[in-house]
């Protein structure tokens, strides 16, 4: 067993948009460009990022749902990037997915205990019951909830049931994308919890997307700061949050609002103004390369200034 | 989802959505237009009030009496016993080519749905040429290899009710295709094949539904075409389409020859739909209970 | 699962106060909302609401899920669901043609009043900037239609005119080129800015806004923010900015209320409602979105249970199956606390405060 759950060097991901006009093929977005990370078992690896910044592809590809235009992956020390559907069922065994919408990710025609089933059938197990109920009551739902339809739950019930699902096949990683972006405030500390003890107990690996910083500093203890299909900073958690180093970094932490500081006083026009001195000191930045706190390799492209980037600080109240 | 559309979700009902109440009412109703029409089929096979097969030329055009209820035809046939003659025709024609439509363009449209996006539009271009191909044309030319029949009917006007299926189906499950469920029956290692049947074809379910209903009701008025032009049910099965249409030339002395065959086709077609909205939703598990 | 810590060393400080010069008449009130009630069937979905913004205040109106706190919005612009019967007062004070005062009182006008009165007296900004625009019209074009259908500026040139200005002022590079952009090829952040600009455009007395940055980026949040403060301020405006995030109703409101069920459960200016909650719904969210702060046992503190559905909340004190302290009493709806509408709460078990120390 190797001490590195998932291994990820140089990837990138093109993809061509759609033709708009005859004789020029359509242009080509650079969704990843160049990303390179490992992730050791049994850590709690966060990915924060804006939209548009490549953290969704770099998770399919991670899952096995995307392939790779060039670059390797590996989960357990096997390379999955270059592997056709039918030789995966390995890493579904190895390697679950939570995703952000409650509502769209459970199909809303099947019942419960065959959503949660779903990943057992797939490999050919047959009598599920008795796991489903271990599972429901693992993430804290009564067993007759098996029985039900996903509209009949809340938000973060329904949660928790795609949490069970991906628990079902005992997997070694779990991978999550956004899992309490959809959620209300009280929700989202109750999965936050229940994910917390989950990775304690099972010994899980986790890997956690989100835009929210915030909730990544509670949830994990590395983090990867991502822009523009690249990282751009990467380290302990701590760190990066105290002292971001790179530009966009710092953006982020100061462009996040704050109970505490706002009630001292710290209003919205001083939020905004933050973040455009944080924005201004990225674009005089006389070297943007990718800060990393550790000795893994990264890429040192400089990070192409945003379409919000360039819109100037407005003169007067509109 | 936004926390709007969720937060509203919440607190307000999607408007337009029916009670169960309303659901069973609507089934019971089709249903029972259904059941009705094809009690009337069932009870042709043995008995009919009078012998459709023979032609009494006395009692022409008779109206609406004792012994004929709703009249005769200008050879003489009681009404009544054509209007249960053909209700067999009509069933089997409409029920048979939205089968036939059915299980060949629900199957095609998931599998355009599902292939890479080139083969999806192969498809979706054949599924074309087929829809530009005129139901009468596709008629003569069976008819002209197999001879006239109802069977030769059926099988034109299913295969050109195809189209509208695989169209129908394969938007609904392009969309299908990009839910975040799809994408997690992957993740969890489902094969295509299985995800087609599992997540695909009960989501769509609805459409061919909905589809079909329609598809039931062109198929009883492309039946009345073909019969009028000699194509469809020989000339001595009746039918409501043939009905409707050797009404049409006595519409002014006769109307009720008209009517009686157009209002059971009509009723016909109701029922169904009514059946397939009942269907629909009593299938839908997000219908809630309104107090 | 337990509550929220009772000790809470928040530093001392907060917004600036609404600006009254003291030779000044008392501002005026831009919407009053009492006693709001609305069912659908039999089942309440707002119960009890009371709701008052002023010229120049910043508003905010926190809640989750089932909170009422989207109704109570729609039911100020008469846009409620026609299913949904309303009872009880909502007036809108805007500035009529000729600067007079018009007051409209949503709940029984028609829709000829409620027309005039949107987009004039008061403005909405909703959450999906996306579906807010029409996709194949010019934003140019939808702002300079605010103001036409309002008949606000002289003629169609002036409103295209003024729509450029504004869509400048909202901070869109090259305004004019961008007046003649669709919505699609504008970022989510920059169509937001659209919206306001829209919002903005006839200079209305009162902004309501429906979690208008949780879509965008936390960047693009705190610009946009910014932007809808400084827009208010500029016409002396109301804000009633309704969202659930504690953190940026505290940037923007000086006061605040607390929806639950249905009910305003509390209310008050914002520094001491968020330091010193009373309600013990307002002391758990508090609780709860703090990720910094732990339960000693581990983990973050939660408000044990979940929101009940649509219309099922208990009777007598809405949070009690799920409060800690509820007793007998709470059977019971517990009276209205405070000052009046706009400083208050309705627990029978409320949290207590010493200086210095929690209880």
């Amino acid at each position: 067993m190797t001490d590195v759950a998932i291994s990820v060097r140089d990837v990138v991901r093109d993809y061509r948009r759609p033709r708009t006009s005859l004789t020029k093929p359509g242009s080509v977005v650079h969704a990843l460009r160049g990303v390179s990370f490992d992730v050791a078992r049994g850590q709690r690896f966060g990915i924060v990022g804006e939209s548009g910044c490549g953290k969704s592809t770099l998770l399919r590809i991670i899952a096995g749902l995307d392939q790779p235009t060039s670059g390797s992956v590996q989960v357990g020390g096997v390379e999955i990037s270059r592997l056709p559907e039918r030789r995966l069922r390995f890493l579904r065994a190895q390697l679950q997915l939570v995703f952000q919408d409650p509502m769209g990710s459970l199909d809303p025609r099947m019942r419960v205990r065959d959503i949660i089933a779903e990943p057992l059938v797939a490999q050919g197990h047959r009598d599920n019951i008795g796991r489903v109920h271990e599972l429901l009551d693992a993430v804290g739902l009564q067993p007759e909830a098996a029985d039900r339809f996903p509209h009949q739950f809340s938000g973060g019930q329904r949660q928790r049931i795609s949490i069970a699902r991906a628990l079902a096949p005992d997997p070694r990683i779990l991978v999550a994308d956004e899992p309490v972006s959809a959620l209300d405030v009280s929700v989202r500390a109750q999965v936050l919890n229940l994910l917390d003890e989950l990775v304690q107990r099972l010994s899980l690996t986790l890997v956690f997307v989100s835009h929210d910083l915030s909730v990544v500093r509670h949830v994990c203890d590395t983090v990867a700061v991502m822009s523009r299909g690249e990282i751009v900073e990467m380290g302990p958690i701590g760190d990066v949050y105290d002292t971001p180093a790179h530009p966009y970094s710092r953006q982020l932490v100061a462009a996040a609002p704050r109970l505490q500081a706002a009630l001292a006083g710290r209003t919205a026009a001083v939020l905004a103004a933050e973040t455009l001195a944080a924005r201004a000191l990225s674009s005089n930045a006389s070297s943007r390369n990718a800060v990393s706190r550790n000795a893994a390799d990264s890429d040192s492209k400089p990070t192409p200034p945003t379409p919000e980037q360039t819109t100037p600080p407005p003169k007067d109240a509109p | 989802m936004s926390r709007l559309s969720r937060g509203a979700e919440a607190v307000m009902p999607p408007p337009g959505r029916r009670s169960r109440a309303g659901v069973e009412a609507t089934l019971l109703v089709g249903g029972g237009i259904v059941a009705a029409i094809t009690v009337l089929a069932l009870v042709s096979l043995v008995w009919t009030p009078y012998d459709v097969g023979e032609i009494n030329a006395t009692e022409r055009l008779a109206t609406s009496s004792a012994r004929h209820w709703l009249g005769t035809d200008k050879f003489g046939r009681d009404v009544v016993s054509l209007l249960m003659v053909g209700s067999r025709t009509t069933l089997l024609v409409g029920l048979v080519s939205v089968g036939v439509a059915a299980v060949i363009g629900v199957p095609l449209g998931i599998l355009a749905a599902m292939v890479p996006k080139w083969w999806g539009e192969v498809l979706m271009r054949a599924n074309d040429l087929l829809l530009a191909f005129p139901a009468l044309l596709l008629a003569i030319m069976l008819t002209a290899v197999h001879g006239q029949g109802v069977v030769t009917a059926m099988i034109a006007i299913g295969i050109s009710s195809i189209p509208s299926f695989a169209r129908v189906v394969r938007s609904g499950a392009i969309g299908v295709m990009k839910t975040e469920y799809v994408v997690a029956a992957r993740a969890a290692g489902r094969r295509p094949i299985a995800i087609a049947l599992r997540h695909v074809l009960p989501n769509v379910g609805s459409l061919v539904i909905v589809q079909a209903s329609v598809s039931f009701a062109i198929a009883v008025l492309a039946e009345a075409a073909l019969s009028y032009l000699g194509l469809g049910a020989p000339p001595g099965t009746p039918s409501w389409g043939r009905m409707l249409q050797e009404g049409q030339e006595l519409l002014f002395v006769a109307p009720r020859l008209e009517v009686f065959p157009g209002v059971a086709i009509a009723l016909a077609v109701l029922g169904f739909n009514l059946l397939g909205d009942g269907l629909r939703d009593h299938f839908d598990p997000r219908l809630e209970d309104r107090r | 699962m337990t509550a929220a810590p009772e000790h809470t060393a928040y530093p001392v400080g907060g917004m600036p106060p609404t600006r009254t010069p003291a030779d000044t008449p008392p501002p005026a009130d831009v919407a009053r909302v009492r006693d709001l009630a609305v069912t659908v069937g039999h089942k309440p979905l707002l119960i009890d609401v009371d709701l008052t913004v002023r010229r120049g205040e910043r508003v905010g109106l926190i809640g989750e899920s089932g909170s009422g706190k989207s109704l109570t919005a729609l039911a100020i612009m008469g846009l409620l669901p026609e299913d949904l019967a309303p009872t009880g007062s909502v007036v809108v004070t805007g500035q009529g043609p000729g600067g007079i005062a018009r007051m409209t009182s949503v709940l029984e006008a028609g829709e000829h009043g409620l027309a005039a009165m949107r987009g004039r007296d008061v403005a909405m900004v909703f959450q999906e900037p996306m579906t807010a625009l029409n996709p194949t019209m010019r934003v140019g074009a939808q702002v300079a239609e605010v103001m036409t259908i309002h008949r606000t500026v002289a003629d169609r040139g002036a409103a295209a005119r003024r729509a450029v200005e504004l869509l400048d002022k909202v901070g869109l590079p090259d305004a004019a080129e961008a007046a003649r952009a669709y919505p699609h090829q504008l970022s989510g952040g920059q169509r937001q800015r659209v919206v306001v600009a829209m919002a903005l455009a006839n200079d209305p007395a009162l902004l309501i806004c429906d979690e208008p940055t949780t879509a965008l980026d936390v960047t693009v949040q705190a610009l946009v923010l910014d932007l809808i403060v400084r827009g208010v301020e500029a016409r002396d405006a109301g804000l009633l900015f309704i969202t659930h995030d504690l953190a940026v109703v505290a940037s923007v409101c000086e006061r605040v209320l607390v929806m639950y069920g249905g009910r305003v459960v509390e209310a008050g200016p914002v520094l001491d409602v968020f330091t010193r909650p009373r309600h013990r719904y307002t002391r758990g969210l508090i609780g709860a979105s703090d990720l910094d702060l732990s339960r000693p046992e581990g983990g973050l503190y939660t408000i044990q249970g979940s929101v009940p559905a649509a219309g099922r909340f208990p009777a007598g004190c809405v949070f009690r199956n799920r409060c800690t302290h509820a007793t007998v009493e709470c059977e019971a709806v517990p009276p209205w606390v405070g000052s009046g509408p706009e400083e208050g709460f309705a627990c029978a078990h409320p949290v207590v405060h010493h200086e210095g120390g929690g209880s």
